[in-house]
């Protein structure tokens, strides 16, 4: 009896599906602010100081539209895949808040510049399409910075410079059905909009935010359960540690009998959690209605056919350029598609080697490869800087000169490395630090031989651990020598030399 | 000595040209009858007498210099909800007590570049919400022809400022009939562009998709002189229409033969005061004798709706025009509340008038979830056909002409403790902006001495043909010529 027990629970487990939907917003890269003259480039700008009129809404100002944000969000559109309808239009959103200088925002409600569209990601090998709900423009609001006085009162402080800066909604459909989806969707949506130069696409720097709609459901249904909305993630980590916390939670939830609330939650990234912002009952009513300031727009269909002839490359032509020209594996493509900036250095570099053979440059496309996906990127991670400010230290010339020695023998790979990072560092070019450095690789033998005479000497264990079969034992043999060359020594001479010495294969 | 005050702005043009008078004098003798007078009929917020006399002595020197305009040197008032860089604007509320715009008005750049000399503000209804001036946050403005009277509004100081000379002329917003009917209670001219004719750029939004500003002056030909100089396209505007600005004064000729009017009956509401009924008649029998064509018997059906979408629309944009008004960046605030919110809800609380916030309500209701539809997005719709009525009977008639108000000027606090019937005193002027067309108002006759203000309505940006059917009448008729006893 006990069996049939468990049975019975075991035919109670649900087994849920994740829906996922997200809500990208991007400051457009807009020399102006969305509708007025002030600069847009605020960012090292002290408070206060990119403002107007019109930004700070003063009594009896009008807006006018940024032509130039029109034209970024039509070709975002495009690039996504949109529908682009025949007319658009402004409203205001109304809400009282002091970050907004009008108490209402001019964003646009029932007509969008883009609909309907969709992008492709690459989940596990398969292509994927999610969804594009709608696009659309609006304007940013100020930053509140809150302060506490001495005396323990809290007061806030307004900067208004962010204020009106152009803000693109992406609206994607709830067609993502895990947290690694969503990264995907937002590696390959950044880079889409790096591509189009719309957006830095910089998500630690607000330049670039997203907020999830998540819910699950049991697996084979359709409908959608109560969805909670997660805000305050600040990285593209944040957002996949948010999400797979919050469909642990609901799942839970449900388990132990609850119900899921239909909320707003924020991400608390040094806890790790999700906590309750406000639920829906406090929702507020936006009272959208056209912006009587603002003409609707007409996209004649010749101006949409235009820029969509001139839309530059995107990340899947590109990918599928850099495997048929240079035969790179697909993760090498996938990865250097993910940044605009990365794609622009490989092709630079590869571009300074037009006259090989057809093979030489696919094999030199893999080792700039190589370096770009690892060295370089790992010094990058580790200094925290963008590899569009490095490449003036590391230039693509730098790095071929530093391959052509490798490929030459005069510096060994493991060398090549520290000379990568004295470049990364001093931005001289490689055959100058190892001029300097004294780093020209040994491959005369003599040279080399009496080095390993005394590697083998001063080792007798690891000598005789070889001898009875430990294969190891070689490879450590062989480093001994290459630390006691200082990482001069060619490693295959040495790998050749210590073989004979030792009467091996 | 002439009295310089009572001169209208082609006579004072012509007095400096000539170099007879210069605008240091006419400035001073502006200012002196002001101080004078508006003690009584209290027309003015802020009289701003020392940057008039340094614009004075600019426009002398440009004019000595041969650099003459018609308005150049000439005395002005302007509306408080107009910006003036540097000058005081209230809207006639306490909310903007003592605010000080960094900005001109588009309307404004256009005064000082031909060297108007700017005297001061005029008190308006808080706003521009009302029609009679006395919802001012401050004190109500008199009718110069009788003191007990209101002077109509909500550019109530301007109309009533000119009508007994304290400007030369003065600039008005209309969104309902804000200029057109306080002209018409003065006895003076008063004309609402065709929407987007001139820039609002400057003008504080009260309902964005109704508001024009527009000229309040002594005769036609002024109203042609400032209208010369305030229209065309801005693009600090985009609802300015990029078209080209002709001279007004060019369609200034008493000859109206062969033009057509039509009388629209439904504009001679119940509860119209007879008398005026009768004053109207006879204005536009005026009018047939002149050589223009009349039909008495048009019909604009739609009319009777225009009120009601009227109170839904005007306040639905200003319940978010006027949400800026959060006491954190300029103007009143309330300091005393212990949380934000608490500081914004009590900052509206006491900084707007009981008008505004009765306006404020009644838009943000029409506005709100699951009202939307049954009340905005109606009215849109009403809105609609009453523009395509007035486009159908523009292929008939040239003008249509009505009384600009049902009654003569009223009473100050008659209507005060009933909103509906003061806002039927805007029944004749509300349609006009709903439908974004021109329409003037000119004096056409006395009732118990009182003006009755006749308002020719024409299609889109026909501002000429309007000037040149009020030009006549008014060159064949006295009324212009009658001035309230000072």
């Amino acid at each position: 009896m006990p069996q049939r027990g468990v049975i019975a629970i075991l035919c109670d487990v649900v087994n849920y599906e994740t829906v996922i939907g997200l809500e990208v917003h991007s400051q457009l890269l807009t020399k102006s602010k969305m509708y007025c003259a002030c600069s847009a480039d605020y960012a090292s700008a002290l408070p206060n100081t990119h403002v107007c009129p019109v930004c700070m809404g003063m009594p009896g100002v009008l807006p006018t539209i940024n032509q130039r944000a029109i034209e970024f969000t039509l070709m975002t559109a495009l690039a996504l895949n949109c529908s682009i309808p025949e007319h658009a239009k402004f409203d205001r959103k109304n809400y009282p808040y002091p970050d907004l200088m009008k108490g209402y925002q001019i964003s646009q409600y029932d007509a969008p510049v883009g609909v309907k569209g969709y992008l492709v990601i690459d989940v596990e090998g398969k292509k994927k399409k999610i969804g594009i709900t709608r696009l659309h423009l609006e304007e940013d609001v100020a930053k509140l910075v809150h302060r506490n006085t001495p005396e323990g009162e809290t007061y806030s402080l307004v900067d208004i410079n962010r204020a009106g800066m152009p803000l693109m909604e992406i609206v994607s459909e709830p067609d993502m059905s895990s947290p690694e989806e969503a990264r995907l969707y937002l590696v390959k949506l950044r880079a889409i909009l790096q591509y189009l130069g719309v957006s830095t696409g910089n998500m630690e720097e607000g330049s670039f935010r997203c907020d999830a709609n998540i819910s699950i459901r049991p697996v084979g249904t359709t409908e959608y359960l109560s969805k909670v909305e997660v805000k305050n993630m600040n990285s593209f980590r944040a957002v996949y540690r948010a999400l797979e916390y919050e469909a642990q939670r609901q799942r839970d939830a449900l388990a132990s009998g609850e119900r899921i609330v239909q909320e707003t939650r924020g991400w608390v990234d040094d806890k790790g959690v999700t906590v309750s912002q406000r639920s829906k009952e406090y929702a507020h009513d936006y009272r959208y209605f056209p912006e009587p300031d603002l003409p609707p727009m007409a996209f004649s269909r010749e101006m949409v056919q235009k820029i969509e002839a001139e839309l530059p490359d995107l990340p899947e032509k590109i990918y599928d350029d850099l495997i048929a020209e240079y035969n790179l594996p697909p993760y090498d493509a996938e990865v250097l598609t993910q940044s605009k900036h990365y794609v622009a250095y490989f092709t630079t570099s590869i571009g300074l080697k037009s006259s090989m053979s057809t093979s030489d440059r696919q094999k030199r496309a893999k080792t700039i490869s190589n370096w770009l996906l690892g060295e370089f990127t790992r010094l990058l991670n580790a200094k925290n800087v963008k590899i569009e400010e490095a490449k003036d230290k590391v230039t693509p010339e730098n790095l071929s000169g530093l391959i052509d020695l490798v490929d030459k023998g005069t510096l060994s790979g493991p060398l090549s490395k520290t000379v990568f990072e004295e470049m990364f560092n001093s931005g001289k070019p490689a055959g100058i630090i190892v001029e300097e450095k004294g780093l020209v690789q040994i491959s005369d033998t003599s040279e080399i031989s009496n080095i390993s005479d005394k590697v083998i000497a001063e080792n007798e264990k690891a000598v005789t651990d070889y001898r009875a079969g430990k294969e190891q034992s070689l490879t450590f043999i062989i480093g001994q020598v290459m630390k006691a060359s200082k990482g001069k020594a060619n490693p295959a001479v040495v790998r050749q030399i210590i073989l004979d010495k030792l009467g091996g294969k | 000595m002439q009295e310089l005050h009572k001169l209208t702005i082609h006579e004072s043009h012509k007095l400096l040209k000539e170099k007879k008078v210069s605008s240091v004098e006419l400035t001073e003798a502006i200012l002196k009858h002001l101080n004078k007078v508006d003690a009584k009929v209290r027309a003015c917020m802020t009289v701003t007498g020392e940057n008039a006399m340094a614009a004075a002595k600019a426009a002398d020197k440009a004019i000595s210099k041969g650099k003459i305009e018609p308005l150049t040197g000439v005395p002005a008032l302007i509306k408080d909800n107009m910006c003036i860089k540097g000058v005081r604007t209230t809207c006639s509320s306490k909310m903007l007590e003592n605010f000080i715009p960094p900005y001109d008005a588009t309307v404004i750049e256009k005064l000082k570049a031909v060297n108007t000399v700017i005297v001061g503000k005029t008190n308006m209804d808080e706003f521009a919400m009302g029609s009679s001036t006395e919802n001012s946050a401050y004190f109500a403005t008199h009718n110069p022809w009788n003191l007990d009277c209101v002077p109509g509004g909500s550019s109530g100081g301007s109309a009533a400022a000119v009508a007994i000379d304290e400007a030369i002329y003065a600039l008005g917003s209309d969104t309902g009939g804000s200029i057109r009917q306080p002209a018409g209670f003065c006895g003076v001219v008063g004309m609402k562009p065709t929407y987007g004719r001139v820039s609002r750029f400057g003008l504080v939004a009260f309902a964005s998709s109704l508001d024009q500003i527009g000229p309040i002056t002594k005769d036609v030909t002024d109203c042609a002189l400032v209208l010369n100089v305030i229209a065309g396209h801005d693009k600090r505007d985009s609802t300015t229409a990029a078209l080209d600005v002709p001279d007004y004064t060019k369609a200034l000729k008493p000859d109206i033969k062969g033009f057509r009017v039509g009388v629209p009956g439904e504009y001679f509401v119940e509860g119209m005061q007879p008398e005026v009924r009768q004053a109207l008649e006879a204005a536009i029998k005026k009018l047939e004798e002149l050589g223009a064509v009349i039909d008495w018997n048009v019909s604009l059906p739609h009319t009777k709706y225009a009120l009601a979408i009227y109170y839904i629309l005007a306040p639905s944009e200003a319940s978010a025009n006027l949400a800026r008004y959060d006491g954190v960046k300029y103007g009143y605030s309330y300091r005393e509340a212990g949380t934000m919110w608490e500081a914004m809800e009590k900052t509206k609380q006491y900084g707007f008038g009981p008008e505004v916030k009765r306006r404020i309500m009644l838009g943000t209701y029409a506005l709100s979830a699951g009202y939307y539809d049954a009340y905005y997005v109606k009215a849109q719709k009403v809105r609609t056909l009453i523009k395509q009525e007035f486009e159908e009977a523009f292929k008939k008639y040239d003008a249509l002409v009505t009384p600009t108000s049902p009654t003569v000027a009223f009473k100050i606090g008659e209507k005060t403790d009933d909103p509906v019937q003061m806002y039927l005193s805007d029944v004749c002027t509300l349609p006009i902006n709903i439908a974004g067309v021109p329409a003037v108002s000119i004096p056409a006759g006395m009732v118990n001495g009182l003006p009755v203000g006749m308002q020719i309505i024409g299609k889109h940006f026909s501002e000429e043909t309007l000037l040149r059917l009020a030009y006549a009448y008014e060159q064949a008729t006295p009324w212009h010529t009658k001035k309230p006893a000072a």
